[in-house]
């Protein structure tokens, strides 16, 4: 059985459409990731999954629950991080545990080893008397997400968990997530780190409400492999995109870090028009080679298809 | 309904009260304040009214007149003047509220046993002090014409009369009149009820500007759950508030306390419930802890002081505001409260009221419920 499943939903606010038309399904026991940039409808998403806004129309269902009619049983069966940090700044690292233990109703004899169990995981055994305005980011995103696995819920809804947090603390946190997948709970999370996307089983892209890519990292990144990529390293990166515009055998070029990604169809016979025009122009290249897509290509490469698709 | 999600609700609303130790202090001094305040500056006794006297008569008889209104804890007599003006211009000073002139033929009329009349002069500025001191006077002169026709007609008869009708005034339940006895106990009430929906008007609408609400919707807890443990945590800073006024009004300010305690107790607590209620009710409304407190303010501190009856005669109202004191709370446990103190009446008096506050209490509760209910967006 698919621990969530999303038939065609829609969700309006007016005449602004946040979800468009979004369908599909995350088995148990899968990291499953939702990337996106602001405003794509991720969040509206998840928040129609936990059962916090009721879809305009389509249905949806969690543990077999649906969103819109068990409320209730969905709720005592996920655990959700939402956007916005959301313990209590004025209790100790203990009391918001002893808080939502008890509003999850954890069983009495359950309860000292969940404590436990939360306060190890979040590395907090020793500062679980500290107020928890004055933890850092990194320990207060643990905490919250150790708070909404109290009651140990198969399904576990993120919501942009790693944002402002640092690289540090953001490689920690998905190990915890990657512990959690191999206990069996499924996981869905949503960021627009497109390097965090590596560490998802699989993933959808969203934008405009729409879901335009579905599939494991690999795959997405083979649906690329139709076309290279060039990384290019120039003296002058303006200059040079504009001097590549309209070449033959260039499909696009994107400002990626210092460089230039340069997505071409056939790699060597391109390569050599590319040095040719440079020279030409006077412009220097220190490096031009072919590598890997990595997801903010595909993500990139993906949006301005939907975007060429739209005009 | 869970009792352990109502006690986590509950406890943490506790953390959250005592380690906010400055609003805490607020919430316990503000009310004993507004009581010592309101209590002694709210008056309403007329006693030692200024008043000047100008005797034209100059006679016995006239002196005799001036030494009642010299005796009289009423009156206090600034001077004897001998014209008009001195009188007019202490009036326009605010130097005296009361002109008394005695007229040239006064000892004469009397000896005619004619009428003899008085004139007096008031600042009427302040309608109810001056109807009121209108009235000492008016009581004052009239017994002391009286007592002289009723020595004159004994002189002339030769015998004791009787006076045809003696009546004799006795005031039940504040007998000496005073008016802090009749302010105080509706005072308690209404700073309760300030209070109350103070406490909890922050108490949804801190959580949704937080982002807590959205975590705390994410999970079992029901509306009603929330509701609750929060209204209990508010009720121990509530009935410590209470305690604390019942007890300045009963030593500092001397109110006589003549009913039940437990009535007082239950009826506190069932107020206590309808008013936090409210403030939870406004404070889900709102969603803004800055609209929450405007809102609590003034649906509470506004009907509660006007429309209570706690200073404000019901009875002197249009129709229509009479109408509207029936839904105000305030009403209803100024009511109990000054029975309770004053009158001593049980709930065989007060059944009705207190039926009332509880009827109150449940629908705020599921106004408020309803309130909660809803989702994001």
């Amino acid at each position: 059985m698919n621990s969530v499943e999303i038939q065609d939903i829609v969700k309006t606010f007016g005449s602004f459409v946040a979800v468009d038309h979004v369908s599909l399904a995350v088995a148990k026991g899968e990291i499953f990731g939702f990337l996106g940039p602001n405003g794509a409808g991720k969040s509206t998403t998840i928040r129609v999954l936990c059962g916090l806004l009721t879809p305009t129309s389509g249905r949806a269902s969690v543990n077999g629950f649906d969103v819109a009619r068990q409320p209730e049983e969905i709720r005592r069966t996920i655990g959700y991080m939402s956007q916005k940090f959301s313990l209590y700044d004025d209790l100790t690292v203990e009391e918001n545990i002893d808080f939502f233990t008890g509003i999850y109703g954890v069983p009495r004899e359950k309860r000292a080893e969940r404590k436990r169990y939360v306060l190890e995981m979040a590395n907090l055994t020793e500062r679980r008397n500290a107020l928890t305005r004055t933890l850092s980011g990194g320990w207060k995103q643990r905490l919250a997400l150790g708070c909404a696995i109290l009651h140990d819920p198969p399904v576990l809804f993120l919501d942009e968990p790693t944002s402002g947090v640092d690289p540090l603390a953001r490689g920690a946190f998905w190990a915890l997530i990657h512990d959690l997948s191999e206990t069996g709970h499924t996981i869905f999370v949503s960021t627009h780190y497109m390097d965090e996307a590596e560490y998802c089983h699989r993933l959808a892209l969203m934008y405009r409400g729409k879901v335009i890519a579905l599939g494991t990292p690999a795959e997405l990144k083979a649906g690329l492999t139709a076309h290279s990529l060039l990384n290019l390293d120039s003296s002058d990166p303006l200059d040079t995109m504009r001097a590549l515009e309209g070449l033959a055998g260039v499909l696009d070029v994107a400002v990626f870090g210092g460089g230039l990604h340069v997505t071409v169809d056939d790699v060597d016979a391109t390569s050599a028009r590319v040095r040719q025009r440079l020279a030409a122009q006077g412009i220097k290249v220190r490096k031009l080679e072919q590598i890997e897509p990595s997801m903010e290509d595909v993500f990139v490469a993906l949006i301005e298809a939907e975007e060429r698709k739209a005009a | 309904m869970s009792y352990r999600r109502v006690r986590a609700i509950c406890v943490k609303e506790l953390h959250h009260i005592t380690r906010d130790s400055r609003s805490l202090a607020m919430a316990l001094a503000v009310p004993v304040l507004m009581l010592l305040l309101f209590g002694f500056a709210l008056s309403l006794d007329v006693d030692r009214i200024p008043t000047m006297i100008y005797d034209q008569s100059q006679t016995a008889e006239s002196r005799a007149l001036v030494r009642q209104f010299q005796g009289s804890r009423f009156f206090e007599i600034r001077e004897m003047v001998s014209d008009y003006a001195s009188i007019e211009r202490n009036i326009d000073r605010s130097r005296i509220l009361m002109g008394v002139a005695i007229p040239l033929d006064y000892a004469k009329k009397l000896a005619a046993g004619r009428e003899a009349q008085v004139q007096i002069l008031l600042d009427g500025s302040d309608s109810n002090t001056a109807s009121i001191a209108l009235g000492y006077a008016e009581s004052l002169v009239r017994s002391y014409s009286l007592e002289l026709r009723t020595a004159a007609l004994n002189h002339r008869a030769g015998e004791r009369l009787a006076p045809p009708v003696d009546a004799r005034l006795r005031v039940w339940y504040n007998s000496s009149l005073e008016s802090k006895n009749y302010v105080v106990p509706g005072l308690i009430a209404v700073i309760l009820q300030i209070i109350a929906a103070l406490l909890t008007s922050l108490t949804i609408a801190r959580e949704w500007e937080m982002g807590t609400m959205e975590q705390i919707l994410s999970t079992p807890l029901r509306p009603a759950e929330m509701v609750l443990g929060k209204m209990f945590a508010y009720f121990a800073v509530g009935l410590t508030d209470a305690t604390i006024a019942v007890l300045v009004g009963v030593f500092v300010f001397e109110v006589p306390f003549r009913g039940s305690l437990p009535l007082l107790a239950v009826s506190t607590c069932v107020f206590l419930f309808g008013a936090l209620f409210w403030g939870i009710f406004i404070s889900a409304a709102t969603r803004t802890q800055v609209a929450a407190y405007q809102l609590g303010i003034l649906s509470s501190f506004l009907p509660a002081f006007l429309l209570s009856g706690f200073i404000y005669s019901i009875e002197n109202m249009p129709w229509v505001i009479q109408a509207i004191t029936h839904i105000i709370p305030a009403r209803y446990v100024v009511t109990i409260l000054k029975g309770i103190f004053l009158k001593g009446v049980g709930l065989s008096v007060l059944w009705p009221e207190l039926g009332f506050l509880a009827l109150f209490a449940l629908i705020v509760f599921l106004l408020a419920t309803r309130k909660l209910n809803q989702k994001l967006g």
